[in-house]
């Protein structure tokens, strides 16, 4: 199973996925894919410091499983905060 | 129309020079996010799933032209574009930036608004019947009492913590258009025996997870104490209610477990003392506030039935309009129009910046400037000359926004939902979306007639689902999105909660479901004139739960969901 580290931006709310680089990228696919306990501590306690020192807000693990070579998080919720609303909003 | 006095002025400007050091503070690091969250929430700036949503107040409902014209300047200057009008007839941006924020507020202070208590434990928006001082049934302008209990609560610091969230809701119409029943405090305005208008006053009403119809804790209070009136109750709330247990602090719950009777009692010892004080409201400042809410000029006209079911005959599409989204005016020769803002497929409640603008021209043209909004997510042009209705109409039409729908099964309320709210459950869009389109065929609409359908994405029931004639709440099992139906809510002056039908069906299964409860009712109706409503009240439940899960119930046909309290 896979994970990666999703949070929102402090200056704009955005979400972001926390890169190889330890930086917050928007896009899931620039994201770091996380395959083990070991990794998933470490990256996470590296990104609460990225949130004590406000770049994001709340970082989590989530679960992602690829599917055709897109990753995709588990949770529904999760997926709707990776790949936006499922909505066509008014413009 | 509501205005800012010269402390609104200097108040709001404060504010907004507050939340921008605040800001600055939290981005520089000197405020983390547990210390900036209760501040911003203050402000109405929540953190959703993809972004800052801020809420702007609408006062009671009401907005004159240049303010929507703000309100669209902001969607497309500092969001995507639109906006999102709300059930306590408010309207949210969800894709602001922190570090814009303060820029916006300063925006909606230079047009009279705010987002002051649009969030957080304090006493919210005040809300009102959208047809405040236009309707025809109307003993007197409720506005006037809203805009005193604004003035008295913005930024008290009695009732700035108080254990949750407090929502007032006034009417002063017999036909309860503001659902004051389902409120924390609810006043209902009516003329006693001799005559005189008074309040009846109802306490502990509300929806969420724990749903109660509020009860009366007075039956009639004249109008000149009606602050000290809630003041009184605020207090004993303030005093009593629970701060321990998030899901228990509500007043609803203090009610329940004192008792009306105790309460009451508890509220009237605390009235008797300051009942004759500060809070009396004496007859100049009542004269005051009411030159707020002094009607247009209107003209002399005639009443235009005759020609307007001519022109409805000739063109069926304006007679269908004319009959579900134009209401009586108090004024011969005058209209109240809803501007429906659920055409079949769209997101209930959203509406572009570009059609902010031109319905505030829509304002100019065909009346004073002034629009309200709705608690089921609509648009009401307040003063329109009957003899103009056709005109807007085709106006409205070349804009998308002449849905002739309002109080049809299309005109849904629903939350943002799944979609884009950090407490959702399940995603309410989609489901209305599919209802709107399943419905759009406006000959089925109107053969139906009045039904409310209303979709929460989640208990906490900001859709409210409780109180619709058919109630769709979306949970979660296991991952996946169920919907549970209730039926025979209302939020009128008969308010009455929804009854669960059974377990919850999946997303695909709703609008059939939803059709055939619609048409067992066109089977069992006694007459045209039998509502919904009534159909269900005198029919009960079973025929409906046969309708929904078939003749052999719904353990045949999906994996019961969770009992939601």
């Amino acid at each position: 199973m896979a994970q990666m580290l999703i949070a929102n931006r402090l200056s704009d709310g955005l979400v972001v996925f926390r890169g190889a680089d330890g930086a917050w990228v928007e896009s899931i696919a620039a994201g770091v894919l996380i395959r083990n306990d070991r990794e998933a501590n470490d990256l996470l306690e590296q990104s609460l410091v990225d949130a004590d020192s406000n770049r994001v807000i709340d970082p989590n693990l989530i679960d992602v499983t690829e599917h055709a070579g897109a990753r995709v998080p588990d949770a529904i919720r999760e997926a709707i905060r990776a790949a936006g609303p499922t909505v066509a909003v008014e413009t | 129309m509501y205005r800012y006095d010269e402390f609104d002025h200097q108040l709001v400007q404060e504010r907004v020079a507050q939340f921008r050091r605040q800001i600055e503070r939290r981005m520089s690091g000197e405020l983390n996010e547990d210390q900036f969250k209760p501040l911003r929430l203050m402000n109405g700036l929540y953190l959703q799933l993809h972004a800052y949503m801020l809420r702007v107040n609408v006062p009671y409902g009401c907005l004159s032209s240049r303010q929507m014209r703000q309100l669209a300047h902001i969607a497309r200057k500092y969001d995507r574009g639109y906006g999102h009008f709300t059930t306590r007839q408010n309207i949210q941006y969800n894709w602001v930036k922190l570090e814009d924020t303060a820029d916006i507020l300063a925006d909606l202070a230079a047009v009279e608004m705010n987002a002051m208590q649009s969030s957080g434990n304090c006493v919210r928006n005040i809300t009102a019947d959208h047809y405040a001082g236009r309707a025809r049934d109307e003993i007197q302008d409720p506005r006037v009492w809203c805009e005193l209990l604004r003035q008295y609560s913005i930024l008290n610091p009695e009732f700035s913590y108080l254990p949750r969230k407090f929502k007032i809701a006034v009417t002063g119409a017999p036909k309860d258009r503001a659902a004051v029943a389902l409120h924390d405090i609810g006043l209902r305005m009516f003329l006693n025996d001799a005559g005189e208008p008074g309040f009846e006053v109802i306490v502990g009403g509300g929806q969420g997870r724990t749903p109660v119809i509020g009860k009366t804790i007075r039956e009639w209070i004249e109008p000149e104490h009606v602050i000290s009136y809630v003041e009184a109750i605020l207090r004993i709330y303030n005093l009593y209610g629970r701060r321990d247990n998030i899901y228990k602090a509500r007043i609803k719950i203090l009610v329940k477990a004192l008792g009306i009777d105790k309460y009451r009692e508890l509220v009237e010892a605390e009235w008797l003392q300051i009942r004759d004080g500060a809070l009396k409201i004496a007859p100049e400042e009542r004269a005051r506030i009411d030159a707020y809410f002094q009607p247009p000029t209107y003209e002399s006209l005639t009443e235009q039935g005759a020609e307007l079911d001519e022109l409805g005959r000739a063109d069926p599409a304006f007679g269908a309009w004319l009959r579900s989204n134009v209401a009586d005016h108090k004024v011969v020769g005058y209209a109240l129009v809803n501007i429906s803002l659920k055409a079949p497929g769209k997101i209930p409640g959203d509406l572009s910046a570009q059609k902010m603008d031109a319905v505030a021209d829509l304002a100019d043209e065909f009346g004073w400037g002034e629009l309200r909004v709705n608690h089921r997510q609509n648009l009401v042009l307040p003063d329109v000359r009957q003899s103009d209705l056709y005109s807007l109409w085709q106006a409205l039409a070349k804009l998308e926004l002449a849905t002739a729908n309002i109080g049809l099964v299309s005109d849904m309320i629903a939350c943002p939902g799944l979609d884009f709210c950090a407490l959702a459950d399940a995603r309410s869009i989609p489901v209305a979306q599919d209802i709107g389109l399943h419905f759009a065929n406006s000959d089925k609409l109107q053969h139906v007639g009045n039904l409310t359908i209303n979709i929460s994405g989640c208990v906490n029931a900001c859709g409210h689902h409780h109180v619709g004639n058919i109630g769709i709440l979306g949970v979660d099992k296991r991952g996946k999105e169920f919907f549970q139906l209730t039926l025979g809510g209302s939020s009128d002056e008969r308010a009455s909660l929804g009854d669960r039908v059974g377990p919850g069906l999946p997303q695909s299964e709703v609008p059939d479901a939803i059709e055939r409860i619609v048409d067992t009712y066109l089977e069992i109706r006694e007459g045209e004139d039998e509502s919904f409503l009534d159909t269900y009240r005198r029919c009960g439940m079973d025929v409906f739960r046969e309708a929904v899960y078939g003749p052999e119930g719904p353990a045949k046909r999906v994996t019961p969901t969770r009992q939601v309290a």
